[in-house]
């Protein structure tokens, strides 16, 4: 429970001592300096290595990816170096969310309502959605688990000679698949935190959301972070809409 | 010279489908034949390929047999296996085996292998590493049933056995043929080489003792380019590493050839359904939304 408002997210670290994040009225702090440094590192990394990743998968498709590298060697000898950038600064973001990623009742009550979800049949999250929702979480785990089987099949692939070369055709088959949900995965990510879901990508940016987003899409955390029944304030903000129309 | 288009390209790594130009000449199979029964293990073969191929020799140690090192080596394409069997009935043999790259018709190294143009197989059916397009990534290695490609973690390539395609181009035979004092190589079309290697082997059936003598030709990757005549065609095992059954790893071409695709547009079916969700059901706004003047559509909906 953090009563005092400020998420607990990398608690005294320096980049959250040294970044900025200025909160307006109206507004909410949403990820610190920390979170936001974290996600945008791993996220370099993982496109990089997507991307020369993708080069080696199929190349009669990609390969004009190769020389965004220095060519097809440079590719193959930079890739593992590109995931384990994204493996460290993700396993310290695991750590960061560890508590906010723990899944709950709530988040199985979620799941089932995936459908009213999707088809926007309810306009506002259900009241005991915190922090992350249930699909971030599944987001989430699914990389933690994708990234244990990438670091165990990429070093496998990247030391034939230790591991045993019978290895390399099944880890690399493990490596593509692993590849493959992340590829899907991240259309739906950038999808839901730019236009799928208005609002939401200050929250990496500057590190704030408007309250109207929370109330709307976390209403637990909402109520957690203000003290107010996230319906309440909602009830509030529609009469002050029909109040005076114009603004 | 005008020979050089003998050396036609029929398979391409990492490449889909055929080879543009290909089948644009009738070409003859070129084949190797080696009688392991005539081979003395006299290493001139190694030499040879070694001083053709101007590659610095490998250093080796003494370890008690009559072969030069325990393994090829990068700069070491051709190796006299040297193995000493004790056969059933007490008898024992010393077999010598010139072991180098098979040139399958269904090359486990380019089909494993994911850079375009970094193994090639020509219609005489030589298979040929490229160097120039290897990224170095070693799943060649592993997708050979023979243990034939070889890695050097200087120039991070991997190389082996050409069958001499800088010779066979030219019309020459491989620098190994050239050097066997006994006669044990030849080098010929397949069919001309399947028929001698047949006939040496009812011979040594009949005349030489060995019931069991065949011809290895293994047709699970589609018969090879270089082919034995065995005192015993039921163990090849016995010479050093020559499996009765090669198979290349399953999932160098399924997963390859078609999951691969198949995955990727699995993943960007998912980039579709984002856009066609942005594009039927639009954003999910925050609450309260702009007063709502008018709903088009949404059958779907129960309510509302």
């Amino acid at each position: 429970m953090a009563t005092s408002g400020k998420p607990i997210e990398g608690g005294d670290h320096f980049i959250n001592r040294v970044g900025l994040t200025v909160v307006y009225v109206g507004e909410l702090l949403r990820h610190r300096a920390y979170t936001r440094f974290l996600h945008w590192a791993y996220g370099i990394f993982f496109f990089l290595a997507l991307v020369s990743g993708f080069a080696i998968y199929l190349p009669w498709i990609f390969r004009w990816f190769s020389p965004l590298f220095g060519g097809g060697a440079m590719t193959r000898l930079l890739h593992p170096w590109f995931g384990i950038g994204f493996v460290v600064f993700f396993a310290l973001q695991a750590v960061n969310w560890a508590t906010q990623m723990r899944w709950s009742e709530a988040d199985t009550r979620w799941m089932k309502r995936i459908k009213d979800y999707v088809t926007h049949r309810d306009t506002i999250e259900p009241p005991d959605t915190g922090f992350f929702n249930a699909g971030q979480k599944m987001q989430f785990w699914e990389i933690v688990g994708g990234s244990v089987a990438f670091v165990i099949t990429g070093v496998i692939m990247w030391f034939p000679e230790v591991f045993g070369r019978g290895l390399v055709p099944v880890s690399y088959v493990i490596h593509d698949i692993s590849a493959l949900i992340m590829l899907a995965g991240i259309f739906v990510h950038i999808y839901l935190s730019t236009i799928g879901e208005p609002g939401t990508i200050q929250s990496m940016t500057r590190g704030t959301v408007r309250e109207d987003w929370a109330w709307t899409h976390h209403p637990a955390w909402y109520k957690e972070v203000t003290g107010r029944d996230p319906q309440e304030a909602l009830e509030e903000a529609r009469a002050r809409q029909t109040g005076n129309p114009s603004s | 010279m005008s020979d050089r288009k003998a050396l036609q390209t029929q398979k391409i790594s990492g490449h889909p489908g055929t080879v543009a130009g290909a089948g644009t000449q009738r070409q003859e199979v070129v084949c190797k034949l080696i009688d392991t029964t005539t081979c003395i293990g006299c290493k001139a073969c190694e030499v040879a390929c070694v001083e053709w191929n101007d590659m610095p020799f490998q250093p080796t140690m003494f370890d008690n047999t009559y072969q030069t090192m325990p393994d090829t080596h990068w700069n070491f394409w051709n190796l006299i296996k040297f193995n000493e069997v004790t056969n059933d009935d007490g008898s024992f043999q010393w077999l010598m085996r010139k072991h180098q790259c098979m040139h399958c018709a269904d090359p486990g190294c380019l089909a494993a292998c994911p850079s375009d143009g970094a193994i090639v197989q020509y219609q005489n059916g030589i298979v040929d590493f490229q160097q120039e397009n290897c990224i170095g990534c070693q799943f060649c290695v592993s997708g050979c049933p023979f243990n034939v490609p070889k890695f050097n973690p200087n120039t991070k390539k991997v190389y082996k056995c050409t069958l001499c395609s800088d010779r066979v181009s030219e019309g020459l035979e491989p620098a190994c043929i050239k050097a066997c004092p006994t006669g044990c190589l030849h080098f010929g079309t397949k069919d001309d080489m399947l028929a001698l290697a047949n006939k040496r082997a009812v011979q040594l059936q009949e005349h030489g003792g060995f019931k069991d003598a065949g011809v290895y030709d293994p047709q699970t990757i589609g018969g090879t380019s270089v082919v034995y005549v065995l005192h015993d065609a039921k163990q090849p095992e016995k010479y050093g590493g020559l499996p009765s059954n090669p198979r290349i790893p399953a999932s160098f071409k399924l997963w390859k050839d078609w999951f691969k695709p198949l995955g990727l547009l699995g993943s960007m079916s998912v980039l579709a359904g984002v856009i066609l969700h942005y594009v039927t059901e639009g954003p999910r706004r925050t609450q309260p939304q702009p007063p709502v003047k008018e709903v088009d559509g949404g059958e779907a909906r129960k309510e509302n």
